[in-house]
């Protein structure tokens, strides 16, 4: 099964990412048509015409989305999230490292669509070298009067700033983004009122995906039928999958939404090494319920993974054979979320971290498997009860793995305890408990 | 200056101190020393940093959204957010020092103490650790001489003041796993004993190993199409 390149096509052309070489593969004819030719009411139907689902983890209809924010004067803002941060996805950085030109034009035909005058890429931090490619080609499109006051004559204003994070998987969730785009510590905010009514500084503000934003030029030159043809009819498009794991050819693939996941994982990426199988894998980066062996003749689309129980989220597939540890993947995922749980919510903050040190104790061998049932209460305890779904984001795949692979987890506690000569040594349980406020 | 970060050294993690230390702190917490907004003239900031933050807070339509580029500004020029420059870039923005000293000690990439000469991040997320990320800052911790437990958790720095190695959550490269950010540049796949050349490297000045950097790597596309696909990697068997 061959690739779909539409995103990725030219993407390895030398200078890609500047203006010239993008204006010669036809780059910039879109924003010419939308500015001249439609209005944003045309550019919000042809969008939501299309099909095209947002790209960043959630799968919401992008035109529906833009739909929401009301009409009228005030300031209105579009955010491109290119945090990127969910473990397993890289996409975003291959795209806007190559084919920043792609990501511009996208935002401002988008800002348009909307009515915003405002426009933000926030990028996280640790890509730095792609900041320094994207500032650069921002100034380009401001001397080339694509962004900037009353562009192409439309007097359309439309300013974008490239903005750096610095560092945290939270300010990829978009309430978080927003208050750190203010100049906040990243914590997500109450919903509703959704960022669509009010958003970064109160106005209703447009947040979308990098891979998102690029393919509006797209729809807009070739039209929503065309795009409508890829894919199946929920998932509509192509969709960049980052493979990643216990893989021959780890990278970024442009497939066509549904087909079999075996293709890409086998075909594409060149499956595990020799006399390995898949055990293990990740459908939509770490945040999704892991599927295992049996699932891998699912179609991969945005349906099928979600009534497989999991999800396709941002299309970041890791796989783990079956050398891999499933109780030390558990603990290696749940420690990153442990790490980067903002503190806001108690059921997040508490729960990612007595999951951290269940899930020591299941590896060390100090575990009983009441611990494991105790594990999985836990998880059914963040579910839906936090301001941000990043609690959920570690309960979705450690409950999935408990679940799957329960004998392993019962296996693995088993075996410790057999190896164990005497009684097993607690970390910790000859410390006196910490009463806060009492003087010692 | 007030408060424990003007006292010299950096802020210890309240969850670290002693019950009876965290019972001093408090106490010694009075309303009447939070610092307020410094004056410009008290902190004799350096005019090239002073320019960047302006131009920062003229970006945005809202000046405090400028925060966080102004501590990134405070770390270039410092090499790490110093109680000074912290200082001075909230004289600068007119917020308090506290306020930038909240916003910097939530991200990651601040450095909140003196950081060496170069740094080395090491992915140790799903991807990378199947692949062997433990192996590799275990390598790295040996060629600096850096403590294992503390480069795992807080970062460390080598006795010699030259590398800071940090294990780091997901840095958004797996196609290159194991990797590693080394002075903002991504590299990967790392083998053994990559990292003892790597450091080597970095403290003769030079670049380290050019053909592992990401910017040189195409899309791993169909391999099936000459001149595209990438190269296969060992998983094991």
């Amino acid at each position: 099964m061959p690739e779909t390149r539409v995103l990725y096509e030219n993407l390895d052309e030398q200078g890609l990412a500047t203006m010239d070489v993008y204006k010669r593969r036809g780059g910039y004819t879109a924003i010419d048509t939308a500015f001249r030719s439609m209005s944003p009411e045309d550019l919000i139907f042809n969008i939501e015409e299309s099909g095209l689902r947002g790209r960043g983890g959630a799968g919401f209809s992008m035109g529906k989305k833009g739909s929401f924010l009301p009409r009228g004067d005030m300031e209105k803002y579009l955010c491109c999230n290119a945090d990127e941060s969910e473990p397993g996805t890289f996409k975003d950085r291959e795209l806007m490292y190559k084919n920043p030109h792609a990501l511009i034009e996208g935002i401002a035909i988008s800002a348009l669509a909307v009515g915003a005058s405002y426009a933000f890429i926030f990028i996280r931090g640790e890509y730095w070298e792609v900041a320094d490619v994207l500032d650069a080609a921002v100034a380009e499109a401001y001397d080339a009067g694509y962004l900037g006051e009353n562009i192409l004559g439309s007097g359309c204003r439309i300013e974008l700033v490239v903005h750096r994070g610095a560092g945290a998987y939270i300010c990829g969730e978009e309430t978080a983004l927003l208050d750190s785009l203010e100049g906040k510590r990243g914590n997500p905010r109450l919903k509703p009122p959704f960022p669509a009514i009010q958003g970064l500084y109160g106005g209703p503000t447009l947040i979308n995906n990098v891979e998102t934003l690029m393919n509006v030029p797209l729809i807009v030159n070739k039209g929503p039928e065309w795009f409508k043809g890829m894919g199946t009819e929920q998932s509509t498009g192509t969709k960049v999958v980052s493979v990643s794991g216990c893989v021959k050819r780890p990278g970024n693939y442009e497939i066509e939404l549904g087909i079999p996941s075996r293709e890409i994982i086998y075909g594409l990426a060149g499956g595990p090494g020799a006399g390995r199988e898949v055990k293990v894998w990740f459908p939509g980066g770490s945040s999704a319920p892991v599927l295992t062996g049996d699932d891998l003749d699912l179609p991969y689309s945005f349906e099928a993974m979600a009534e497989a129980g999991s999800m396709l989220g941002s299309g970041a597939i890791i796989v783990g054979d079956d050398t891999v540890s499933v109780p030390e993947l558990a603990l290696r995922t749940a420690r990153f979320y442990h790490h980067e749980s903002c503190g806001k919510c108690t059921p997040c903050r508490e729960g990612t971290n007595w999951t951290v040190k269940m899930l020591e104790r299941v590896v060390r061998g100090e575990a009983t498997p009441m611990d494991l049932d105790i594990i999985s209460s836990v998880q059914e305890n963040i579910i839906g009860n936090c301001l941000c779904v990043l609690g959920d984001a570690m309960a979705m795949p450690v409950g999935s793995m408990v679940k799957k692979f329960r004998s392993e987890f019962d296996d693995a506690i088993a075996a410790a305890r057999d190896a164990a000569p005497g009684p097993i040594d607690v970390a910790g349980a000859d410390e006196p408990p910490l009463v806060l406020g009492a003087t010692a | 200056m007030t408060g424990q970060t003007g006292n010299g050294g950096p802020m210890r993690p309240t969850d670290l101190l002693t019950n009876a230390e965290r019972t001093e702190l408090i106490g010694s917490m009075r309303p009447e020393d939070a610092e307020t907004v410094p004056e410009l003239h008290e902190v004799d900031v350096p005019p090239e940093l002073q320019r960047t933050i302006e131009e920062a807070m003229g970006r945005y339509p809202q000046l405090r959204s400028a925060s966080i580029p102004a501590l990134w500004a405070v770390q270039r020029h410092y090499g790490w957010c110093t109680p000074d420059g912290i200082r001075q870039a909230a004289a600068v923005m007119g917020l308090t020092p506290a306020y930038l000293q909240s916003v910097a000690s939530f991200y990651d990439l601040f450095r909140l103490e003196p950081t060496a000469k170069h740094r080395v991040l090491v992915c140790h997320n799903i991807s990378c650790w199947m692949r062997g990320a433990d192996d590799i800052l275990v390598e790295f911790c040996e060629a600096t001489g850096c403590d294992h437990h503390e480069a795992e958790h807080d970062g460390a720095n080598s006795p010699d003041g030259e590398v800071y190695v940090k294990g780091f959550e997901c840095l958004g490269a797996c196609d290159i796993a194991p990797m590693a950010s080394i002075d903002e540049q991504y590299y990967g796949p790392l083998e053994p004993g990559d990292a003892a050349t790597i450091v080597e490297q970095l403290k003769r000045g030079e670049d380290p190993m050019p053909d592992k950097d990401i910017r040189k790597r195409r899309t791993a596309g169909d391999h099936d199409t000459p001149g595209r696909g990438a190269e296969e990697v060992s998983v094991g068997e």
